[in-house]
């Protein structure tokens, strides 16, 4: 049935030149995992749809001063990779996105294209400090990933341009970081909110620090306020520097079925001390 | 062309790339072991495994499988071998929906881990949701898996725990309704509506049937016979198809038929709609336009419990606490999303699909459609899931209508979303009322007023509001009660049937009451409940003798455990312990509720049990037969199952009010009873024979005597047996009186459950640490499947407490709407008490409802303990168990 029409309506290039040529040619639905655009297709998925999960390069980690991943790399690829500690929250955050299934299929750069507020891995990239690298036949762009994500379901993508790659810059790689998510149940749960906190530490004083929330904003932020408190303190004193007036300073929570925002307020306040605690633990 | 191998075997299929792969191994390829359950990545049903690596099918396009290996569940690996014995030999499948998704995970998990721990198992499965068995089962069998083989079982009749007899196909893939249609079937659809209320206007539907793929539109004007249904005739209200206005959202108002292999897409159907104001709270509709002309006030019904004076009582009491607790619509949420085909044997409309009551289905849908009974034949297919909420018809009358009409056979399947919208709920209760004891403890009184959402149309509101007065003492002696329950109608979702009709929420109130009034009487929670516990001798509520009360027996075997349990948490930040009792009258309330079995020898040497009992997870196939095998004295290995089907087995009621265990297990007895004395008669042997089959001939040995009956040389009876027999049994009750005395039930079943937790108190949220469950069933048929019914519902009594609450619009998928996964249940211990009741098959009592009961009262007793904090709204979000704890200190 209709498989002649069915074929121009997905592509599945075997080169980035080949995927740029046919994205500039129409209004191309980008697909790698294909868990965020199956859920809300419908019964059928409608295109044209370019499938990049078989475009060299596109998956894998790499990297020497740089972490380079791929956009269409899975998560679980991400939790089994040997990366710095400065990643582990990254890593904790690529074990708790849907459940094994999803993992295997759904992809770092589908979740930030997807620009959920909701999204689990981008606190870890904002406290990395992570860019995006968007490419388009006219040329290559990088931006910060505070730049790309401009609201719920928004994102600086141009037409005709596509997300290649999240770097990591060598700055961003230093000292460990932790993930902490909440939700009302223990699997398969989406965020009332989850924090990512990585911390450079030299002798017992916090020298860095990088905050990230989510869910209790539009989009996540990082703690600009809380970072600054932070650094110069004393570890074992580094969480109790967290106050609560500087983490909401840069929250805009809202009431939903999940828990209201006077609880995200209350509650990201703790997520925050907790994730600093388990980084410098 | 897409080249893929499936199961170790090449297979090229003519499909479009972006095709989810679950619809092509379904659809082309006619691989139906894979389950779809919501099509969204939630619930991991769909899961199969590509090149190794488990992925949701519903997920993936099929261009993506191109050249890689498929393992489905079809797929015959030496780890799925040893998976599904495991899953067999723990009871590990129910209802068996989610059973393919759970055995492709823990293979996955396998292969990488050949002997992964329990919590390796719980993270790796993750992904996979269970609406049955609370989960640990399925941990214990990937454990074992991991582990040497154990030896199956052997036991056999009553008392075993017997692997299930349909066993085998659970861990297959079972046909389920979506499973099996004839070949061209139409491909239904249904319009619904968007609004709570709307009017609603056609334009025109000539031009839509004209469509290419549009095979036939209906509307309510089509229906030939009444369009109007109800569980409980005298109430019917609901029509299958409905005219304007539509009284909730999700309400079918059309339907269209596609062709087979047409884009079945309801986009530019030709509606109009006015939304109306809709009455969302009891409270607003109590003084607003009326849903149902002949329904003053929006009420459906009243029940009433009133014995003594209650205010009195109270008035003269040492003790009295007085409080109030809310409930919302709590969604069933098995992974089974409605489903059937439609078809014309002849005269006779066939209509296959997932219930749990043929018998009304057939009623019900012979009378929507103009039919005489004997024109319809419902044929149950393995059910998904059901807790209540397919005792009511859904797709029936809607297929075969579509069947009726164009004569063409048809199939249909609800979307997760059209299956959370359109099927009925656990009624929102909004409770208060007071309860008083004595200087020394006992309970003097109590007065409760309860206010049940019970939507749209009647469905299960009248059994609710009677069932709730009944029961809301709880399983205590209560000398003077008044309790009154209203049925109150808005434009909500349907509230009907959901494992326990209202006695969940009941129970919420009352036992988070009896906590208190057990600290300002001084005493301690358990031995306040074993005080004031029934005894037999005692008069319930309704002023019925109960006998056989195991109540007294629960709460004690809870003692040890209570004693360690609050020695460790004592001094613990956050620790707390709770408890919580329940009994369940099991069956109709105060109605007749009869139940039929036949049972027959064939000439080939079977014993054929036609058991029209719905299995739904629950384990009647097994455990009726078990029951019949024992009177009868012969092996389970012997039996072959027919049914259930309207055809061929006679009506053994619907499956609910945990009531086939002991009604139908009552008829199984009788029937096998009566085979055996007349095989006895036959054989001129005395009681004490012994039978055995060998091959088509039937030994009867008496005392040294042996006779041998040829059943092959027996002229065959009308049903093609050798001798066959039939037996009912109808649980003798009495009807209530206007002030609710009277004996509502012949049995009941007791239970007592305590919660060990953890309250994180800077974030409200909780953890389960440990539910120790005493429950009398009377006996134990199948200890292990009365194990699994516990654990399971427990689960739902876990989401009720913690995290459940369906909010039209809002929640209608199962991302938004959250039931248990792996991690959310604890450990569970279950002790089984039996106290045997006289009218019970070999003394059992039902069991599947009443365990979901205590468990929620113990998680919001438990979180009291632990923190002082009182919920008096579920479920206990993270929110506002937060604010519950703020307002204690301030």
């Amino acid at each position: 049935m209709k498989s002649g029409s069915a074929v121009l309506d997905y592509s599945r290039p075997k080169s980035l030149d080949e995927a740029l040529r046919t994205l500039a040619g129409g209004d191309w639905r980008v697909l790698a995992g294909g868990t965020d655009l199956y859920p809300v297709a419908g019964p059928r998925l409608a295109g044209p749809v370019l499938d990049v999960t078989a475009i060299p390069g596109f998956s894998g980690l790499s990297g020497d001063q740089d972490l380079r991943i791929g956009a269409a790399t899975t998560w679980t690829d991400i939790a089994n990779a040997n990366l710095p500690e400065a990643a582990r929250a990254l890593q904790q955050a690529a074990r708790q996105i849907g459940g094994r299934q999803v993992q295997n299929a759904g992809t770092i750069g589908g979740n930030l294209c997807n620009a959920s507020p909701a999204a689990d891995g981008v606190p870890p990239l904002l406290a990395l400090g992570a860019e995006v690298e968007l490419v388009s036949a006219a040329g290559t762009r990088r931006l910060g990933l505070q730049d790309f994500l401009l609201g719920p379901r928004r994102t600086a993508l141009r037409t005709g341009e596509i997300l290649a790659a999240i770097v990591v810059p060598g700055s961003g790689l230093r000292g460990r970081s932790a993930f902490v998510k909440l939700g009302a149940r223990s699997h398969l749960v989406i965020s009332i909110a989850m924090v990512a906190a990585r911390l450079a530490v030299d002798g017992d004083r916090v020298t860095e620090a990088a905050i990230a929330v989510g869910a209790a904003s539009p989009v996540a932020v990082r703690l600009p306020q809380v970072e600054a408190a932070l650094v110069g303190a004393r570890v074992a004193e580094a969480a109790l520097r967290v106050t609560s007036a500087d983490v909401v300073a840069s929250l805009a929570p809202i009431d939903d079925v999940r828990a209201t925002a006077a609880y995200r307020r209350a509650a990201v306040a703790e997520l925050v001390r907790r994730a600093v605690s388990e980084a410098l633990a | 062309m897409i080249a893929f191998s499936l199961n170790g075997r090449e297979v090229e299929v003519e499909a479009p790339p972006a095709e989810r792969l679950s619809e092509v191994l379904r659809e082309r390829l006619g691989m139906v072991g894979t389950k779809v359950g919501c099509d969204a990545g939630d619930c991991g049903a769909c899961t199969v495994l590509l090149d190794g690596a488990s992925v949701c099918a519903c997920l993936t396009p099929v261009a993506q499988a191109e050249g890689r290996k498929v393992t489905t569940v079809e797929g015959n690996t030496p780890t799925l071998a040893r998976l599904r014995a495991a899953f067999l030999a723990h009871g590990a499948a129910q209802c068996g929906i989610c059973t393919p998704g759970m055995l492709m995970s823990a293979a996955e998990l396998l292969e990488e881990t050949p002997k992964p721990t329990a919590d390796k198992v719980e993270a790796a499965l993750g992904g996979v949701l269970c609406r049955c068995t609370g989960y640990r089962s399925i941990i214990a069998a990937v454990v074992s898996a991991g582990q040497e083989a154990l030896a199956p079982t052997v036991a056999d009749g009553v008392g075993a725990s017997v692997q299930r007899l349909d066993g085998a196909a659970k861990v297959a893939g079972d046909s389920f309704g979506a499973d099996a249609w004839p070949s061209g079937a139409l491909v239904v659809k249904a319009v619904r509506s968007p609004h709570p209320h709307a009017g609603f206007e056609f334009g025109d539907l000539d031009a839509y049937r004209a469509r290419p793929g549009v095979a036939a539109v209906f509307t309510a004007a089509d229906i030939p016979g009444r369009n109007a249904f109800s569980v409980i005739p005298p109430f019917a209200d609901q029509p299958a198809i409905a005219a304007s206005p539509a009284r909730f959202r999700g309400e079918c108002v059309a339907l269209v038929a596609f062709d087979a292999g047409a884009e079945p897409d309801l986009a530019g159907f030709p509606i109009t709609w006015t939304p109306l104001p809709a009455l969302a709270l009891p409270a607003e509709a109590e003084v607003g336009a009326l849903l149902h002309p002949n329904r003053p006030g929006n009420l459906l019904i009243e029940g009433r419990v009133i014995k003594g004076d209650a205010a009195a009582a109270l008035a003269a009491s040492a003790h009295v606490v007085e409080g109030g607790m809310t409930t919302g619509f709590v969604e069933h949420a098995y992974i089974e999303p409605e489903a059937g085909a439609a078809w014309m044997e002849g005269e006779t409309l066939v209509i296959r699909a997932c219930t749990q009551a043929p018998g009304m289905d057939r009623e019900d849908t012979a009378a929507i459609l103009g039919l005489p009974m004997e024109r319809v034949r419902i044929i149950p297919s393995a059910v998904g899931g059901g807790f209540g909420s397919k005792l009511d018809i859904s797709l029936q009358p809607l297929i075969g209508l579509v069947t009726l009409k164009t004569g063409r056979p048809s199939r249909m399947i609800y979307s997760r979303h059209e299956s959370m919208t359109s099927t009925t709920k656990r009624h929102p209760a909004e409770m208060r009322g007071r309860i008083g004891c004595d200087a020394s403890g006992r309970i003097t009184g109590i007065e409760f007023e309860g206010r049940f959402n019970t939507g749209a149309y009647s469905s299960w509101g009248p059994t609710v509001a009677n069932r709730v007065p009944v029961h809301v003492s709880g399983p205590y002696f209560t000398p003077a009660i008044t309790a009154r329950a209203r049925a109150i109608h808005t434009h909500g979702p349907v509230s009907g049937a959901f494992r326990g009709f209202g006695v969940p929420q009941g129970a919420l109130w009352q036992e988070t009451l009896y906590d208190r009034l057990a600290d300002k009487a001084g005493l301690d929670r358990l031995e306040f409940r074993i005080l004031n516990a029934l005894r037999d001798g005692d008069a319930s509520a309704t002023g019925q003798v109960l006998r056989a009360t195991g109540i007294h027996d629960c709460l004690t075997a809870l003692r040890p455990h209570w004693t360690r349990a609050l020695a460790e948490a004592k001094g613990q930040p956050g620790r707390g312990v709770g408890v919580a009792s329940c009994w369940y009258g099991c069956g109709n309330t105060a109605l007749p509720n009869p139940s039929t079995i036949r049972i027959g020898l064939s000439p080939k040497g079977e014993v054929v049990l036609h058991q029209g009992a719905t299995d739904i997870g629950q384990g009647s196939n097994t455990v009726i037969a078990q029951i019949a095998a024992e009177a009868l004295g012969l092996p389970l290995a012997a039996f072959r199952l027919i049914g259930p089907d309207t055809g061929l087995t006679p009506d053994a009621g619907k499956t609910s009010a945990s009531r086939q265990t002991y009604v139908s297990g009552r008829a199984a007895k009788a029937a096998a009873e009566k085979l055996r004395g007349e095989l006895l008669r036959r054989a001129n042997a005395g009681e004490g024979a012994t039978l055995a089959l060998e091959g088509a001939e039937l030994v009867v040995r008496d005392r040294g005597t042996t006779t041998r009956i040829d059943l092959a040389a027996l002229p065959p009876d009308a049903h093609g047996h050798s001798v066959t027999t039939e037996a009912s049994y109808d649980p003798p009750t009495t009807a209530l009186d206007a002030n609710g005395q009277g004996a509502p039930y012949a049995v009941y079943g007791y239970g007592a459950q305590m919660v060990e937790l953890e309250v994180d108190r800077a974030l409200g949220t909780v953890k389960l640490l440990k539910i120790t469950a005493a429950h009398d069933l009377g006996r134990a048929i199948n200890p292990m499947l009365a194990r699994g019914q516990i654990e399971g519902g427990i689960a739902q009594g876990i989401g009720l407490a913690l995290m459940e609450e369906y909010l039209p619009g809002r929640t209608e998928n199962l991302h938004d709407y959250l039931i248990p996964t792996f991690g959310d249940v604890p450990p569970i211990e279950s002790l089984l008490i039996e106290v045997p009741d006289p009218e019970g098959p070999y003394g059992a009592k039902g069991l599947g409802e009443h365990v979901l009961i205590p468990t929620a009262p113990a998680i919001l007793n438990a979180i009291r303990h632990a923190t002082g904090a009182e919920i008096t709204r579920v479920p206990a979000l993270p929110h506002r168990v937060l604010e519950a704890l703020e307002g204690r200190d301030d």
